[in-house]
């Protein structure tokens, strides 16, 4: 495991021992995961493997399934307990942002999209119709949207093609500044060209947000992070530098995995 | 012979052949009969209003003259009273359900779970079936004497009565389309806010309640037309007497009442007998405009 040494303060993620039970399915297995501030992090495995349902666990979302869902362990965001009782789910994730699998933008225009969490987040404070074209101007700008969208702000977003659409999803949860942003295979629904320039906006968010990002694919795994964690059946089997787990896997399971024997 | 030189007969129809041609023959006939029949009826409605329309009837007096007379010497025809009993009614009912009917959608679309959830559709399916005559038996014997006690007044047949009645009955129907509307909202919208720290409540008033607005429109709209079509359940709660009301709890007369209570004892042919049809033709047009307003709403929802 690597960074052992990290002091808890460095660390943006810290799960810790977690294991997961959707109903009497258990889907986890004592999984721990150190995420540095500001770095990418890929999570790999087969389909199954429980990189999804981890991701999920952390602005827990998957909570949406009811009781039927059971965790235990710690995860810390940021040295807080994100699973403690009195953590209000709400606040968690203004902190920590989610793309998903499909781009989900709601059916509003483009410019109440990028607005969407700001407003629900902006506690008594007024801004004015300026202010908030700025904010929506920064976010657009930030994921390289705004010289495509400037015009039609109004265009309701579902009708964007499929990458303008998860850039918006991006630029939508700027606006609230999070500390951590969660992929769930971002561009799986992309063509590759899409693909590429949805790679090449992650790379650019690097340092000025924690990345944690599901993949399947594992050439872009290996391009756009920094570090990345395979997984295999519910637990985490390496974690190192990308290009160490690429080039120099210690676990057998990894290097099979690697080199395309299942998955 | 082996598979390669074998002969086939591609054109050879067998059994499923004529079960598919008959049973597409079938199914035509059901859709065109549903066609055929309403025009018949409209037809038939048409044919004998147009003998009242194009002969006796004076359109002003008709639509603006409270006195509605037809066994008078000489009649006169005024539905202005009845349109004021059939439309205060109607809107009181929907001042009623509406509330209720989107609020019922929303518990059980968006609150309700497993089997509280099943149970509650089951139930306001049932609520949906309940006859019309046994509602109104309700107005009659349960609402009145409780408005009388509870208002101190001295009849509780009126627009209170038949407004809470009507919009009691109006209620599941709507109810089941609105919960349908709000079914329809993707799920992945409620996930996309939830992650982005939306509480339930802000989920459902900023993100699936005007997703879903055409859909809970139609269901309003739907629940008009129920209210405006009702005949029985009026009939007996609202005190049946012509009336241009002042007060909520004025009897007034409905436009399909009218219908119903009247039209066994007009001479088939006569003035009066038209007369009724003629409403009838109104009653008609309304409901269609209602329910093609309805439908237009719902299919607006496919373009932007």
């Amino acid at each position: 495991m690597a960074d052992a040494t990290t002091a808890a303060k460095d660390l943006a993620i810290d799960v810790r021992g977690v294991s997961l039970w959707y109903g009497t399915f258990q889907a986890l297995y004592e999984v721990n995961l150190e995420v540095k501030r500001g770095s990418i992090t890929a999570l790999i495995g087969p389909s199954g493997c429980g990189k999804s349902t981890l991701l999920r666990s952390v602005n827990r979302i998957n909570e949406r399934l009811g009781s039927y869902v059971r965790t235990t362990g710690s995860i810390h965001v940021l040295q807080h307990d994100v699973l403690a009782e009195d953590v209000e789910p709400a606040r968690l994730r203004k902190e920590v942002g989610m793309v998903f699998q499909r781009p989900n933008p709601l059916p509003l225009s483009v410019r109440d999209n990028v607005l969407f969490a700001h407003k629900l987040h902006r506690t008594g404070q007024r801004y004015t119709r300026a202010q908030e074209d700025g904010i929506v101007e920064e976010a657009l700008s930030t994921v390289l949207l705004w010289d495509e969208v400037k015009d039609d702000l109004d265009r309701k977003a579902t009708t964007l093609s499929l990458e303008a659409q998860q850039k918006l999803c991006i630029a939508r949860l700027l606006p609230v500044k999070p500390s951590v942003i969660l992929m769930d295979e971002p561009t799986s629904a992309l063509d590759p060209a899409a693909t590429e320039a949805l790679e090449e906006l992650i790379w650019e968010l690097r340092g000025d947000y924690t990345i944690l990002i599901v993949t399947h694919n594992m050439a872009q795994a290996r391009r756009a992070s920094e570090e990345t964690a395979f997984m295999l059946l519910g637990r985490m089997v390496e974690h190192g530098p990308t290009e160490e787990l690429f080039l120099r896997p210690h676990d057998q399971q990894t290097a099979d995995y690697i080199e395309g024997r299942y998955g | 012979m082996t598979n390669i030189d074998r002969t086939v007969d591609l054109d050879r129809r067998g059994r499923d052949w004529y079960i598919d041609k008959a049973v597409s023959w079938l199914v035509f006939v059901g859709g065109a009969s549903a066609i055929v029949l309403i025009l018949g009826i409209f037809a038939f409605v048409t044919k004998e209003g147009l003998g009242f329309i194009l002969g006796p009837m004076n359109f002003v007096e008709f639509f603006t003259n409270p006195a509605w007379r037809p066994t008078s010497r000489p009649p006169t025809y005024g539905i202005l009273a009845l349109m004021a009993g059939t439309a205060s009614v109607t809107g009181l009912a929907m001042l009623i359900s509406v509330p209720f009917s989107l609020g019922a959608a929303i518990y059980i679309g968006e609150f309700a779970t497993g089997k509280v959830r099943e149970t509650l559709k089951v139930l306001v399916e049932l609520l949906a079936a309940i006859p019309s005559v046994v509602w109104g038996f309700i107005g009659l014997s349960i609402m009145n004497p409780l408005i009388i006690r509870v208002f101190n007044v001295p009849l509780g047949l009126g627009i209170l009565n038949s407004g809470i009645i009507l919009g009691l009955m109006a209620a599941p129907i709507m109810t089941t389309i609105a919960e349908d509307a709000l079914k329809a909202v993707p799920d992945s919208y409620r996930e996309a806010a939830e992650a982005m720290g939306a509480s339930r409540w802000q989920v459902i008033l900023k993100v699936v309640l005007p997703a879903a607005k055409h859909g809970l429109m139609a269901a309003v709209l739907l629940g008009v037309g129920r209210g405006f079509g009702e005949t029985m359940a009026v009939l007996m709660s609202s005190g049946h007497s012509i009336n241009l009301p002042t007060s909520p709890f004025d009897s007034v007369r409905a436009l399909t009442a009218t219908i119903a209570a009247e039209l066994g004892e007009a001479p088939g042919g006569s003035d009066h007998f038209r007369a009724l049809f003629t409403i009838g033709i109104l009653l008609f047009l309304v409901t269609f405009a209602i329910n093609l307003t309805a439908d237009i709403v719902v299919r607006g929802k496919g373009k932007r």
